[in-house]
């Protein structure tokens, strides 16, 4: 109980840290692989700090509640997640976060924000079914969804059991973390066919709440990479912090060598990787079992 | 004991009443209402005295002479069906009625008198009982209202609603019949006044397609009620047995059942519209709306899940099981596919309705407790979110001309209270702490509890499905447009009463689903498995999901509290600097104005009817005779 | 320490350039030049913008939507007109349909001349706009104050 609420707490205090280091970490080696110098590690925090200091305009009266959810459950569905829940339930959370921010794009009634939900809606359904098997193959292996329990299930990773469910989750990190080719309904990058997307009608602190939440998100979501990879042996955290800066370096080196593919090629490539990683390695974890 | 025979006998006697009273006007509308009220009072009553008594009772031991009195009933409705298929030239749907009222008469007739029960009240009765009673009924409540403008609107169809009324009450009296009885002849009996009904119903309009559409859910559900009969042969003759629950008892492990047993689960999937039966659920829009409200939530599917949720413990872990999940994973899978494609607001709802049913049947064949304790809970929020989406949907096109979900685009702010109810309703349908995600926790886990890859394929997938249609269509609600005019809001109060409550019970039953499961369902499953049944969800989760619940009500107040008194600017929405300033139109390179118009995505060519019925009706018709044969034959040598 | 002109996101308009500025503009974001590392983004969106940088001249097409996305802007905000055109119509000034710069529309705080503006001029321009966001900033909190 003390470490679940001592490791919330971290979480609720460091992970905005963290997220926004990782998201400045990630603007310095683009720059790099593009030969350019790039900002400060800090930028991302300039940039928060600016947005919270603008004037506030909105489209509509309903916007900032919306946002105002989108957090609240991303930061919800991160608690949940490192104060040892129930992994099912950390994810039926994400879900609900998500939710919460396509309705601030479609309550907007702008043209590209609608064109931003439509497609996070796509990627919605593109990337769901990776996450719940994901939580399922924990459970095959470990038999519970909580994950306090996962941590503590035995000497030897979750990885070792579930190879393919790690490549199709790291598959559908892409589309989490908003990186080309699967950047569709938002993006970082300007020369994207369309950019801002979702948040074209979000400005000012409810961005800034936008970053925020996706710096939360980043932090869980590395959590998870870092679930299979932890077992009760101390060292292993160090292991899985390894393996949580690898694959994100895995990550920004797909952005920047694939160009933005079509929502279709993402749904029958993301489904199709789910079911040949996925659900071939469930079948095989159902039979070993 | 009275208590049951009135709800079984009310209903009945108050569509005779309403059958006679052709005036439209006050008297008729008073005494739906009173009628209603007293089924609810009654309902409460039963459920209240079965809930603190706690026990399960069985009544009517020797009923010889209803016996006979159902056996003419069935006499009745086969020449009722002749009738029909004559004055339609259909005569396939009498050959079908023929035959299995031959059947039961011939069992019933020759056969040797066997002791038992005829009426049953336990758990799953009482949780039956306040779907069919509180749903059932104020859907009939909004009925009242709502044909008065149906007519209006549709002078084109006959005005017949004495008899519209007297079929809806016809129906919940079937129902509960059909919930009470644990004979099966008499189980058979009520089963088909059901079918009968919503042919009927289905039909109101006497339009040729309403007429088709009738006469397909009529050959499907007495192609289920054919193999119902069969599986009453059997029992009778070979097994005798005459009760369902005797049966499913006596089944678990025995191959020799395995014959009326998959032949019952055969008879739920036509009733339960599960592939390749889906098409009569579909067609059966056509009726005004209340009859599909009816028929999608509270009765008529309803009674398939039932007998399914009835057979579980003989479905476990047998070829029959398999059979059931198969079917019901698939059509969960395939129709949520299906209805991304779809923009008919109702449609959409059909589509779920059966994708849902799909899940409650694959929980029902797994038999494992949890599993049927997620399709227990399903059953119930199914009933409640699925009426309020029905009829609020109803009230819409009554509304607004249009229950097409693209001309619902920024309805919270032209009927900002339908949008809310209808809201609630979606919510209720898939989102987190609310009803459905919870049983499809228990679900999930019981799917991969008992080892079928197959089933979680197709949930996780169904599920990922799920999210983009309701999502999509709750995005249009929310759109918020500038200057729209609030349109007048003619839902009668009937109507809204209906609306009203039922948004309340779905808020009351999620926060309140601990209290149902443990005081409801886990005594039922206790009952129903022989033994004491561990809680399924553990308390913490169960703290954090009302926790979640609790979050999303504090919010929108939270969020006013901490933006009050910030100053604002409204502006307009980024056109790429053209917005003509109403966030409507802009002007295009000829200077002139434009509407813009947001659109949905349906990809009919990846999800679009034409591309994936046909493939699923084929493969689930395909798996269903396959795994029968398999059975049967299995059981026989 | 932390200040907006830490993080100027700008809006890049083409009004009714030969494309020469716009090249320009773009080789700024180029490896050589590299504006990003002062934390400048092109944001493509009004409502996220800080500086609002236009190229070429106003036309009688153009000025509403200029207008309009200006005003779609949240404070403070900073307007830095690049190449001749955008300051006073350059070589197109008499022509029928041209009504001049950029400040024939709004206020314009920056002006950088050249046909087209070398990067390093453009830069210039946008260094000076970030000074002037701050000041701007201040203002507005006074304003809020009183």
């Amino acid at each position: 109980m003390k470490v679940s609420v001592i490791s919330v707490l971290l979480y609720l205090v460091l992970g905005p840290v963290a997220g926004g280091l990782l998201a400045g970490i990630d603007r310095k080696i683009t720059a790099r692989m593009q030969g350019r110098r790039g900002p400060s590690v800090l930028q991302p925090f300039y940039d928060l700090f600016k947005l919270f200091h603008k004037q506030v305009v909105v489209v509509n009266d309903v916007q900032d509640f919306l946002v105002w959810g989108f957090l609240v459950f991303i930061v919800f569905t991160g608690g949940l997640f490192f104060a040892g829940g129930d992994l099912l339930l950390v994810f039926f959370a994400l879900t609900l976060a998500g939710i919460f921010f396509v309705m601030s794009a479609c309550s907007a009634n702008s043209p590209y924000s609608s064109m931003g939900a439509q497609r996070e809606l796509m990627q919605m359904m593109a990337y769901e079914p990776m996450v719940l098997l994901v939580a399922i193959g924990f459970y095959d292996v470990t038999g519970s969804f909580s994950v306090s329990d996962i941590i503590h299930a035995g000497s030897v990773p979750a990885i070792a059991y579930m190879p393919g469910i790690f490549i199709g989750f790291l598959w559908i990190l892409v589309i989490k973390f908003r990186k080309s080719p699967f950047d569709l309904s938002t993006t970082h990058h300007a020369h994207q066919e369309m950019v801002k997307g979702l948040t074209t009608e979000l400005s000012g602190n409810i961005l800034a709440l936008v970053e925020l939440s996706h710096w939360y998100e980043n932090v869980f979501l590395l959590g998870v990479v870092g679930l299979f990879v932890v077992t009760n042996a101390w060292w292993s955290g160090i292991i899985a912090v390894a393996v949580c800066l690898l694959s994100y370096f895995s990550e920004i080196l797909t952005d920047n060598i694939f160009p933005r593919v079509k929502w279709d090629f993402m749904l029958k490539s993301t489904w199709t990787v789910t079911m040949v990683a996925g659900v071939v390695n469930l079948l095989i974890l159902t039979m070993i079992r | 004991m009275e208590v049951i025979a009135f709800l079984i006998c009310f209903p009945f006697a108050a569509a005779l009443v309403l059958s006679m009273m052709k005036q439209h006007g006050k008297p008729r509308k008073y005494f739906i209402f009173a009628s209603c009220i007293a089924i609810v009072a009654a309902v409460l009553y039963f459920s209240a005295g079965a809930l603190i008594s706690g026990k399960n009772t069985a009544y009517l031991t020797d009923a010889r002479a209803l016996d006979t009195g159902i056996l003419v009933g069935e006499f009745a409705m086969m020449a009722l069906v002749i009738y029909f298929g004559f004055k339609f030239k259909k005569h396939y749907v009498s050959l079908l009625s023929i035959a299995q009222t031959a059947l039961i008469a011939w069992v019933d007739l020759s056969g040797p008198e066997t002791e038992g029960s005829h009426i049953v009240a336990d758990k799953l009765t009482v949780i039956m009982c306040l779907i069919i009673g509180v749903v059932g009924t104020l859907i009939c409540v909004y009925a009242v209202g709502y044909m008065k403008d149906y007519h209006a609107h549709h002078t084109e169809f006959r005005d017949r609603r004495a008899f519209f009324f007297a079929m809806l009450f016809v129906f919940l009296g079937a129902m509960f019949g059909l919930v009470f009885s644990s004979s099966l002849t008499w189980i058979y009996f009520f089963w088909e006044i059901t079918s009968l009904c919503s042919f009927l119903l289905i039909g109101y309009n006497r339009t040729e397609q309403a007429i088709r559409n009738s006469f397909q859910a009529l050959w499907m559900n007495l192609l289920g009620g054919l193999g119902f009969a069969v599986a009453i042969a059997y029992c009778e003759k070979q097994l005798h047995v005459t009760e369902l629950e005797k049966m499913v008892t006596a089944a678990v492990g025995k191959p020799e059942f395995l014959i009326p047993v998959v032949l019952l689960a055969f008879a739920g999937l036509t009733k339960s519209a599960q592939m390749p039966f889906s098409g009569w659920l579909l067609g059966a829009m056509v009726a005004p709306t209340p009859t599909s409200a009816l028929l999608h939530s509270a009765t008529m599917v309803k009674a398939g899940v039932y007998l399914l949720v009835r057979l579980a413990p003989a479905l476990a872990g047998n070829m029959a099981g398999t059979m059931v999940t198969t079917v019901g994973g698939f059509t969960f899978f395939v129709t949520s596919l299906l209805a991304i494609s779809q923009s008919d607001g109702k449609k959409v709802l059909a589509y779920s309705t059966i994708s849902n049913l799909g899940l409650i049947t694959a929980c029902a064949g797994v038999g494992r407790h949890e599993a049927v304790w997620a399709g227990v809970l399903l059953m119930m929020f199914h009933a409640v979110s699925k009426s309020l989406m029905f009829l609020s949907v109803g009230a819409v096109e009554n509304n607004t001309g249009s229950r097409n979900i693209e001309d619902m685009h920024g309805l919270v702010v032209r009927l900002p209270e339908l949008a809310f109810v209808m809201i609630i309703g979606i919510a209720g349908m898939f989102l987190a702490p609310f009803g459905m995600l919870i049983s499809k926790w228990a679900a999930l886990k019981a799917f991969v509890d008992s080892k079928s890859a197959l089933l979680v394929v197709f949930l996780v997938f169904g599920s990922a499905s799920t999210l983009f249609y309701w999502t999509k269509w709750l995005g249009k609600l929310v759109a918020m447009i500038h200057n729209s005019e609030r349109l007048p809001n003619t839902t009668k109060g009937s109507e809204w009463f209906s609306l009203v409550s039922q948004s309340f019970i779905m808020v009351a039953l999620c926060i309140s689903f601990p209290i149902v499961s443990s005081g409801l369902v886990e005594p039922f499953l206790s009952d129903m498995f022989h033994d004491k049944v561990p809680a399924v969800i553990s308390s913490g989760n169960t703290h954090i999901m009302l926790m979640m619940l609790c979050m999303i009500m504090i919010l929108p107040l939270a969020v006013r509290f901490l933006t009050f008194g910030k100053k604002k600017k409204v502006v307009m929405s980024y056109m790429g600097g053209v917005n003509s300033g109403d966030d409507r139109t802009f002007v295009n390179s000829f200077g002139q104005k434009e509407d813009m118009y947001l659109a949905n995505w349906y990809m009919e060519d990846y999800f679009g009817e034409k591309k994936l019925l046909k493939p699923s009706l084929v493969l689930s018709s395909a798996a269903i005779v396959v795994l029968m044969i398999i059975v049967i034959g299995g059981a026989v040598s | 320490m932390l200040k907006v002109s830490k993080s100027p996101w700008l809006l890049h308009y083409d009004g009714s350039s030969c494309n020469g500025c716009d090249i320009e503009v773009l080789a700024c974001l180029t490896p050589v030049y590299d504006v990003e590392r002062f934390g400048v983004i092109n944001t493509g969106n009004p409502k996220h913008a800080d500086i609002f940088l236009i190229t070429g001249g106003i036309n009688a097409q153009n000025a509403p939507v200029v207008k309009q996305i200006y005003a779609q802007m949240p404070n403070p905000k900073v307007v830095v007109a690049v190449g001749i055109c955008a300051c006073n119509g350059g070589i197109f000034k008499d022509c029928y349909n041209i009504d001049g710069g950029v400040d024939t529309a709004i206020p314009v705080d920056i002006y950088v001349p050249g046909c087209a503006a070398r990067p390093e001029a453009i830069i210039d321009g946008v260094v000076r706009a970030v000074a002037l966001l701050d000041e701007k900033r201040k203002n507005m909190r006074k304003e809020a104050a009183q």
